[in-house]
């Protein structure tokens, strides 16, 4: 894809140079996310088959962590809640981010304000959104609260039943990532050409038709990355249960930390729930991969 | 850059119908309005606050919300601390990024496609799958409760995403211009330095705005690893402002409409940049 073959002789002749050059160049950052990122994660998996605690290793307990995991019901719930709102909350921005994209696809004027109207709520950090979503659901002052009352759909305070935050969790995630899927979405569609879509209309298809015929399927590479980055974003879920929900809402994120670094009693169990985290995640990431090589594989 | 420009321009033909303008209005209410109410519950006395019905639009004006939140010691040392976290990570993501991204881009070199991978992969580690032997780790040397803990990590984990932007970048320039300057002598290194960094600076200003929002926002490592309101940059103050000030919800307001000033002023003024940063990588797929 870089074209240029032309100096290809020229590249052979350096090309042990250009190795040694390229080694120190890439070194620096690999060596650092080693020791960062991928070492940690493994002695993760290396804490959590041990007794371990904030002071010491402890002794070797095999799977015990992990039975000890699923027996205790705050990490069954952690694990509801998180599958939930992921599953929840991506499947509706996916769909409102492509409507939204599809709608979007033309010139227009205005259309720096509105993509910079957009790009707000995503910038804005999570702890921020959750504490303005949390003071419009305050029982007091709180603007959603009084509407939701007048309206007659709900009775009891949102913030101090469980379900009802996870809705308002799920909403506050729509609320703050649609746009940005909607964006990614809208870049996708750029890269659809045109005179595909022009032929099939004088062809005589209609809107629907062009839309899951051509256009849909050469949106589907961009759909499943950004499927893949949301999914496993919503799924490592952690400042907006805690701020939002004042803790009162577990994710398996907020499970880990609380055991891991609040009550360090728990720290052996937090460890494994971090690394069951881990390889949901890479299940997850697994899948996506799978289906978008199959794709793009289909596709040449 | 200019290729993703001279893309958009020819689109369709016919004028966008007042329907088209009525849902884009609708979409910009539903982003802003949330944003624009809170900004009304930071600018009103407490006894509208507390009114019911609430005021829709304001009908009184104080900034009482804003001298709680500045005179509050700890939330501008919050701030001070976000700006210096984030400026160090954003640093350190380029001058590591870089390098690897232009190898990544241009150079051949074993293991090019096994190491991109990895990196890139990082983007999709949960960052909780990690605090426990990194506290482990830090504590042993001695870097807990140090800016330095959540640089080191913030820089890591933004890391993919600044090599993902400018291999984007760095793909999209010519050839031809490195293949003159090495013809003439230069090393690759000098034809880095020399001839592509300068090209690709809107590239790496794209890279750094969106490092910089990142670690802005990033809250997790900080709340992991930072222990006293010496150390805490904003995010981690403002939950705590909030506990402290618990019935306060204009202060509660204000204290959130702050933090988020210096972002709001990046994105305004950088949102085609950002949009590009961030959709160049994801279109690679």
């Amino acid at each position: 894809m870089n074209g240029g073959t032309g100096t290809a002789d020229n590249r052979r002749g350096a090309g042990a140079a250009e190795r040694r050059t390229a080694r120190w160049m890439v070194s620096p950052a690999i060596l650092l996310i080693v020791a960062v990122a991928f070492f940690p994660v493994a002695y993760s998996v290396y804490l959590s088959l041990h007794d371990a605690s904030i002071t010491s290793v402890g002794g070797w307990v095999g799977f015990d962590n992990y039975a000890q995991l699923f027996r205790d019901s705050k990490f069954t719930g952690a694990l509801l809640n998180t599958a939930v709102f992921t599953a929840v909350s991506v499947t509706i921005e996916l769909v409102l981010g492509l409507t939204i994209a599809l709608g979007l696809n033309q010139a227009f004027r205005g259309r720096g304000a509105v993509r910079t109207a957009v790009l707000l709520p995503w910038a804005f950090p999570v702890v921020v959104s959750a504490l303005m979503w949390r003071l419009m659901l305050q029982d007091q002052v709180g603007i959603v609260s009084y509407l939701v009352q007048s309206l007659g759909l709900a009775d009891s305070p949102i913030l101090s039943d469980r379900t009802s935050l996870l809705i308002a969790a799920i909403l506050v995630d729509v609320w703050k990532t649609t746009p940005f899927m909607a964006l990614l979405l809208l870049a996708g569609l750029q890269t659809v050409p045109k005179d595909v879509i022009e032929a099939a209309k004088v062809d005589g298809a209609g809107a629907l038709r062009r839309l899951f015929s051509i256009t849909l399927p050469l949106l589907k590479p961009t759909i499943l990355v950004a499927l893949l980055f949301r999914t496993l974003e919503a799924w490592g879920v952690y400042d907006l249960f805690w701020v939002m929900a004042d803790r009162q809402l577990d994710s398996l994120s907020t499970y880990t930390f609380e055991g891991v670094r609040v009550s360090q009693l728990n720290f052996a169990p937090g460890t494994a729930a971090a690394v069951f985290t881990f390889f949901a995640a890479l299940a997850i990431a697994l899948v996506f991969i799978k289906l978008l090589g199959a794709r793009t594989a289909e596709e040449r | 850059m200019s290729a993703i420009r001279v893309k958009r321009r020819p689109r369709s033909s016919s004028a966008p119908g007042i329907g088209f303008y009525i849902s884009a209005t609708v979409l910009v209410l539903l982003s802003i309005a949330p944003i624009l109410w809170v900004l009304k519950m930071s600018l009103i006395p407490r006894a509208e606050l507390f009114a019911s019905p609430p005021t829709f639009l304001p009908q009184d004006f104080t900034l009482s919300s804003y001298s709680t939140v500045f005179s509050d010691p700890t939330f501008i040392r919050g701030l001070f601390n976000s700006a210096l976290i984030a400026g160090v990570s954003t640093l350190a993501c380029l001058l590591l990024g870089a390098p690897a991204a232009y190898a990544f881009a241009r150079l051949r070199f074993r293991f090019r496609t096994f190491l991109m991978t990895g990196i890139l992969a990082l983007a999709f580690f949960p960052a909780v799958a990690v605090i426990a032997p990194l506290f482990l780790e830090f504590k042993a040397l001695d870097l807990l409760n140090t800016y330095w803990a959540v640089i080191i990590t913030d820089t890591v984990f933004v890391l993919p995403l600044t090599v993902w932007i400018l291999t984007a970048f760095f793909r999209q320039l010519p050839r031809d211009l490195e293949d003159a300057a090495k013809v003439d002598g230069a090393t690759t290194l000098q034809a880095f330095r020399h001839v592509i960094l300068p090209l690709a600076a809107p590239g790496v200003a794209t890279a750094a705005i969106i490092a910089f929002i990142v670690t802005w926002n990033e809250f997790l490592f900080a709340n992991t690893f930072l222990f006293d309101s010496d150390h805490w940059p904003a995010t981690v103050v403002i939950p705590n402002f909030a506990t402290t000030h618990t019935v306060e919800y204009g202060a509660q307001a204000a204290a959130a409409l702050v933090i988020t000033v210096p972002i709001a002023l990046v994105v305004l003024a950088f949102q085609r940049r950002i949009v590009q940063g961030l959709t160049a990588g994801a279109l690679k797929g």
